[in-house]
């Protein structure tokens, strides 16, 4: 076994089991930070499969990422510490099945496939080759992808604005009461608020 | 490293994402399952490219729209999940029951 070898069943190794352990963790911070770690391996692979630039802009998409995501775990969970046990899931059972079943298809269709072995050349100028190639022939899929990013910034933005064009973004709407017909439970609508 | 192992890998990752997809309540965990898919998308992507096909440059910008699709889901999802929150104090899949409140 070579070097490469070893690093790479290490670098493996890495990303599946904290990529398990995402789902496994009580602390929502902990866990994006284990996601970070997966995505972290998963780039020293792609360095090792001769795609630098592929490799470094994970890195440095997903260390900004995670942040976001840490961010918005503690926002939105009620136990972002992990201080106590925690286990949010449903359907369980199916949720296994189901992953079992896709990682046993898809290994089984991989073993038994009669896969192509071309190697990229071990000198090959691949960065050069992927600007000229994002910036002559396949230009259209480039600016495709980055003008699909500016309309997700823009729908992001009109997703999450408290108001929107016509008003409170929340007009109209009341939070379920607590038995049927009760009082709203949470927050009260602005628009409802001012009436009191 | 064969193009068999990564992928072997790439199929272990997109699993274990479409566990936490199908399995996780809160929404942010659910997008954590939808990313660790895309991971192991983007590792056999890279994986075909560099071990498969010899590296012709158009397998880079496979995985360079790869990358947009993620960046794309967590902008949009993260939205998503603030309007959603917004409107109706929800932070997990179970209290979204019907599409009108």
């Amino acid at each position: 076994m070579t070097a490469a070898d070893l690093a790479f069943y290490v670098l493996s190794a890495v990303a599946v089991v904290s990529g398990w352990r995402v789902f496994r963790t009580d602390s929502m911070v902990r866990a994006s930070f284990l996601l970070m770690l997966s995505f972290i391996a998963v780039a020293a692979i792609m360095l090792m499969l001769a795609a630098p630039y592929i490799g470094m802009a994970t890195v440095f998409m997903m260390a900004v990422e995670m942040m976001v995501m840490a961010l918005f775990m503690v926002m939105f969970m009620m136990n972002p510490a992990g201080l106590n046990p925690m286990s949010m899931v449903h359907q369980n059972r199916l949720s296994i099945g189901a992953a079992a079943t896709a990682f046993v298809g898809l290994t089984v269709a991989v073993l038994f496939t009669d896969l192509p072995h071309e190697k990229v050349a071990r000198q090959a100028p691949v960065i050069r080759d992927l600007g000229h190639e994002l910036l002559g022939p396949s230009m259209l899929v480039f600016e495709s992808a980055g003008v699909t990013l500016l309309a997700a910034m823009v729908a992001s933005v009109v997703l999450s604005a408290r108001s929107g064009r016509f008003g409170p973004s929340d007009e109209g709407s009341r939070p379920p009461g607590l038995e049927p017909g009760g009082e709203p439970a949470g927050r009260v609508p602005e628009s409802e608020q001012e009436d009191e | 490293m064969t193009l068999t192992a990564v992928l072997i890998v790439a199929a272990a990752l997109i699993g274990i994402g479409l566990y936490g997809a199908l399995s996780q309540q809160s929404f942010v965990m659910l997008m954590m399952g939808l990313e660790l898919i895309l991971n192991g998308v983007l590792l056999a992507v890279i994986a075909f490219w560099s071990l498969g096909a010899g590296g012709p440059p158009r397998g880079q910008v496979l995985a360079i729209v790869v990358m947009a699709v993620m960046a794309v889901e967590m902008a949009v999802g993260f939205a998503l999940v603030t309007a959603v929150f917004r409107r109706r104090q929800a932070d997990t899949t179970e209290k979204l029951g019907t599409l009108k409140e």
